[in-house]
């Protein structure tokens, strides 16, 4: 049987996040050994751009192509995806967990009666039941999880699996959904969204500062070095506190929680509600003047040594090396 | 306006997770438990439209007794009265059927609750519901005004936010800085004695996904120190040792 996965747009691209929905998902198929992939997209965007989503395992994607649904207008989105999880007959949906992605699974779990599991981590084991893992108290542990309904879904953490880039292209198929007015009764008013820069929850890599930058005007080093590794900035919660960078790069238990292959953290102590943001990242760089400073503990790779001094040449360093 | 505001009880941020009975059941010895705290966003955020617009705040918690002293301070901070559904929150749509059927019965016309739980970080339980009771539910939501029967609302995207207009009844997912955590001051903790708390039956037994055993990620190996003056080494490990460049 097929898998639908729902994809996420942003630009005129298909999230990066979507397209590891869509390699897990082929995953799946080649473990259960059937069914094809099929992704669902939701509003204007290039066909050329959908069919690219065969890249990473999808065989074919459903094209809502509806203005009405550029905007990721929730109540719309879950009414859409149901309707194409319906049309094609499957019981499997797979998303990337994310802003609007968590918001619609949760209304489709009802409207499909569909048990839903978020943070998957793994694949899941089919051998006696469907048992899922999940990241749970913030990347501190792992539940087991057994979902006991027909319907399923899975919103797959970043980096569960790797990404698959060798497929083919996938052919890209019109879908009619039909949306009623109170599909539409919220309306969205504007978006702000950060444009041509590195989105801190989706990067591969993230520099993050803390105090230890001792104010915003010092931030220019963070930067060269991220722009340097190509990298999102994120930044302590005190940091984001005091006003010295925006609220959306507060990085932590109670701000964005990354999941980058490294993570390189300069001038923060490593307080636990900070490595609760950070702790499923891959690799860990701390770069800190006091050798006490709890992160080192948390760290793959640590230099003891001042921000100030450090980051300039270690910049330089990767220049020459990249 | 009737406002219902959904209180989880949770391990304090700073706690040590670990489990017992055959890594089948959290480990709750020397834990100490606090409202979660996005829902305490959602909490101060509801007693400021609570004391602007007039009407009603109640709390609800999916849980067994132990959860008690932590609805009492939701009442403390300035909750009217509370519900206690009475049974371990089994899974996302199991506390999500409860307290649908409980916001029904009180005709609420908003109902936020934290974007998430910090235990199982689901963030679910608010658009199980909306789904539900036929509301339209928003998550995570980092600005919330209420204008008449309009609300006006920033959610958060990934890089940025969004701003959206809808109609009451509605429900959100709460994140901050949609408002300033309130400390419960003596006279809300005296009070928070008397107020009403109702205990309640759940309405059903069902789960969908719910957890049968835990485990705890291995082991951190030990850091590896590079000299400050070598940096070099750095890029070299991370290159050819981590693979991550």
């Amino acid at each position: 049987m097929s898998i639908l996965v729902y994809i996420e747009h942003a630009e005129g691209k298909v999230k990066k996040t979507s397209l590891e929905a869509v390699s897990f998902a082929n995953k799946l198929t080649a473990q259960t050994g059937e069914g094809d992939v099929i992704a669902v997209a939701l509003g204007t965007v290039d066909s050329a751009e959908l069919a690219s989503v065969g890249k990473a395992g999808a065989a074919k994607v459903l094209h809502a192509d509806d203005s009405r649904l550029t905007d990721g207008v929730i109540q719309a989105h879950a009414s859409a995806v149901a309707q194409a999880f319906t049309a094609i007959g499957t019981k499997t949906l797979v998303l990337a967990k994310s802003s609007l992605g968590d918001a619609v699974a949760a209304r489709l779990a009802i409207k499909l009666n569909a048990g839903l599991v978020s943070n998957v981590v793994e694949l899941p084991n089919t051998s006696n039941g469907y048992v899922v893992k999940r990241s749970i108290y913030t990347g501190k542990a792992f539940a087991e999880t057994t979902i006991t309904t027909d319907n399923k879904i899975l919103a797959v953490k970043k980096n569960a699996v790797d990404l698959k880039t060798d497929g083919g292209d996938a052919t890209v198929e019109k879908l009619s959904v039909n949306l009623s007015d109170s599909d539409f009764a919220s309306k969205i008013i504007t978006t702000e969204r950060a444009t041509g820069e590195i989105l801190l929850p989706e990067a591969d890599i993230v520099v993050s500062g803390g105090r230890g930058l001792k104010g915003p005007e010092n931030w220019g080093m963070i930067e060269d070095l991220a722009k340097t590794l190509g990298a999102a900035t994120g930044c302590s919660k005190p940091v984001s506190d005091i006003g010295w960078r925006p609220h959306h790069e507060h990085v932590g238990q109670t701000g964005v929680k990354v999941a980058p292959t490294l993570y390189v953290a300069v001038g923060i102590s490593g307080a636990i509600q900070h490595l609760a943001g950070v702790n499923s990242s891959k690799c860990i760089v701390v770069i800190n003047k006091d050798p006490e400073a709890p992160f080192f503990k948390a760290a793959d790779y640590g230099i003891v040594g001042d921000a100030f001094e450090v980051i300039p040449k270690l910049t330089e360093a990767l220049k020459a090396e990249l | 306006m009737k406002i219902l505001v959904c209180i989880t009880h949770v391990p304090d941020t700073t706690s040590k997770i670990q489990f017992t009975a055959n890594n089948t059941k959290f480990d709750t010895a020397g834990v100490q438990f606090i409202i979660g705290p996005y829902d305490d966003y959602a909490l101060a955020r509801a007693v400021e439209l609570r004391d602007q617009t007039g009407g009603t705040l109640t709390a609800i918690n999916v849980g067994e007794v132990e959860t008690e002293p932590t609805l009492r301070k939701s009442l403390a901070i300035g909750a009217d009265d509370a519900i206690r559904v009475n049974s371990f929150p089994k899974d996302s749509f199991f506390v999500a059927k409860q307290i649908a059927h409980y916001a029904k019965e009180g005709g609420y016309d908003l109902i936020l609750m934290g974007r998430e739980s910090i235990d199982f970080n689901g963030g679910m339980v608010h658009g199980m519901v909306g789904e539900l009771l036929g509301m339209p539910s928003f998550s995570p939501v980092m600005k919330l005004e209420v204008e008449g029967t309009t609300v006006k609302m920033a959610r958060e995207i990934e890089g940025g936010k969004e701003m959206l207009e809808a109609k009451l009844p509605l429900i959100a997912g709460c994140q901050e800085p949609i408002a300033e955590w309130k400390i419960p001051n003596m006279r809300g903790i005296m009070s928070a004695r008397t107020k009403p708390l109702k205990v309640v039956e759940p309405v059903t037994d069902e789960t969908q996904a719910a957890a049968s055993s835990y485990q705890l990620p291995p082991a951190k190996g030990s850091v590896k120190l590079i000299d400050k003056d070598n940096v070099a080494e750095l890029v070299k490990l991370l290159k050819n040792e981590a693979k991550v460049l």
